[in-house]
């Protein structure tokens, strides 16, 4: 973004750069710069707190009265909750036939189309592949975990792109399960801990590694921090 | 995982420098034209999605707001965008700083990049002035970029 205020500024735009990350965001030295210090992916802060989202717009708009170069910080910080998880009920295994991973997939599609109905699909499946081929996506996945080489295994698509719809559809369901909104993380950390897919994304994933494959084929199946 | 542990992956990731820092002046804020500009990857349901490397940006129409994104790092949250766009895009709270007089009008159109991007000297060259010319000739004054 702060590369972009440069470009902007030069064709007579006058800019503010948000920025989430203090050392890019000093590194880069945008014309006018607000480091906001909220986790990646919510540069506003706060979903759904309006109030929140004016100082922030407020303290940006100021820098505009500046006459040179400036970079300042929004004094509120939002810690992210770090290890929380959110408190969402699985649940129950409804067919004991099922491997257990698809009898998650398929009891979550109640709470997913109730907050596909509440939010709409901003963030939701479908870039490589729909929801309701999650589940042939989920059994591919379990033959990787197995040995398969992916390849083989019939993952529709590439593993990593195939992965964040899998994640999407857990996310958007456990918005769909909880009843407030929630921290940055929570949902993800809930997907990858509590969930059997998720433990099974994790998984194959390793397996790959463990394959040699490439890295990137296998490495953005999840945040690089896993 | 956390959002510190993340962010100190993205703190080293080499970041461009400019030698020399272009400054507009702006016109009054009560009289000036507002855009958003992010790089949420957003384009709208009938656009095309953005490739992984893609350089591009898409044109976003003020009056639709049917927003997906089309970020492919694994590495941000997704669920503050997925309940309100305004944590992203803060689109009804420009409209209501405009009915307050405090800035002149909201853009018609705004414009969204792909984030996580290694190579920038195509947008750097390319598509990065090609949007700002489109935004100046929309009659843009200030730009507000949101990074994702």
């Amino acid at each position: 973004m702060s590369t972009l205020a440069h470009i902007f500024e030069a064709e007579g735009l006058a800019t503010i750069a948000l920025g989430s990350v203090r050392k890019q965001i000093e590194s880069t030295s945008p014309p006018r710069g607000l480091l906001c210090d909220f986790p990646l992916g919510r540069p506003l802060g706060k979903p759904g707190d309006a109030a929140f989202q004016h100082r922030v717009l407020s303290h940006a708009f100021s820098l505009l009265e500046s006459s040179e170069a400036v970079l300042e910080e929004f004094p509120e910080a939002i810690e992210d909750d770090s290890f929380e998880v959110l408190a969402c009920p699985l649940p129950a295994r409804s067919n004991e036939n099922l491997h257990p991973v698809i009898d998650e997939l398929r009891g979550l599609r109640p709470a997913y189309d109730r907050a596909i109905s509440k939010y709409g699909n901003r963030a939701g499946t479908g870039r490589t592949i729909g929801v309701d081929e999650l589940e042939g996506a989920i059994e591919a996945l379990l033959r990787v975990s197995d040995g398969m080489p992916w390849k083989q295994a019939g993952i529709p698509g590439i593993p990593s792109r195939v992965a964040q719809d899998i994640r999407a559809y857990y996310e958007m369901a456990a918005l769909g399960l909880s009843d407030h909104i929630p921290s940055a993380w929570a949902g993800t950390n809930w997907f990858f801990n509590e969930t059997e897919t998720g433990k099974l994304v994790l998984a194959a994933r390793v397996s790959m590694r463990d394959a040699g494959e490439k890295r990137p084929i296998w490495f953005y199946m999840a945040p690089g921090d896993r | 995982m956390s959002d510190r542990d993340v962010k100190a992956m993205a703190e080293d990731m080499e970041a461009p420098q400019f030698a020399d820092v272009a400054f507009s002046i702006p016109t009054e804020l009560s009289k000036s034209t507002v855009a958003v500009v992010t790089s949420a990857s957003l384009h709208h349901v009938d656009q095309s999605d953005f490739a992984p490397a893609d350089v591009g940006y898409r044109v976003l129409d003020n009056s639709n707001r049917d927003f997906q994104t089309g970020h492919w790092s694994p590495n941000f949250d997704s669920t503050g965008f997925a309940v309100d766009f305004n944590t992203v895009i803060p689109l009804d709270r420009l409209d209501e700083l405009e009915r307050q007089g405090k800035i002149g009008r909201v853009s018609d159109v705004h414009l969204s990049y792909a984030g996580n991007q290694f190579d920038l000297s195509a947008i750097r060259m390319d598509s990065g002035p090609a949007g700002a010319r489109l935004l100046r000739e929309a009659g843009v004054d200030v730009v507000l970029l949101t990074p994702v």
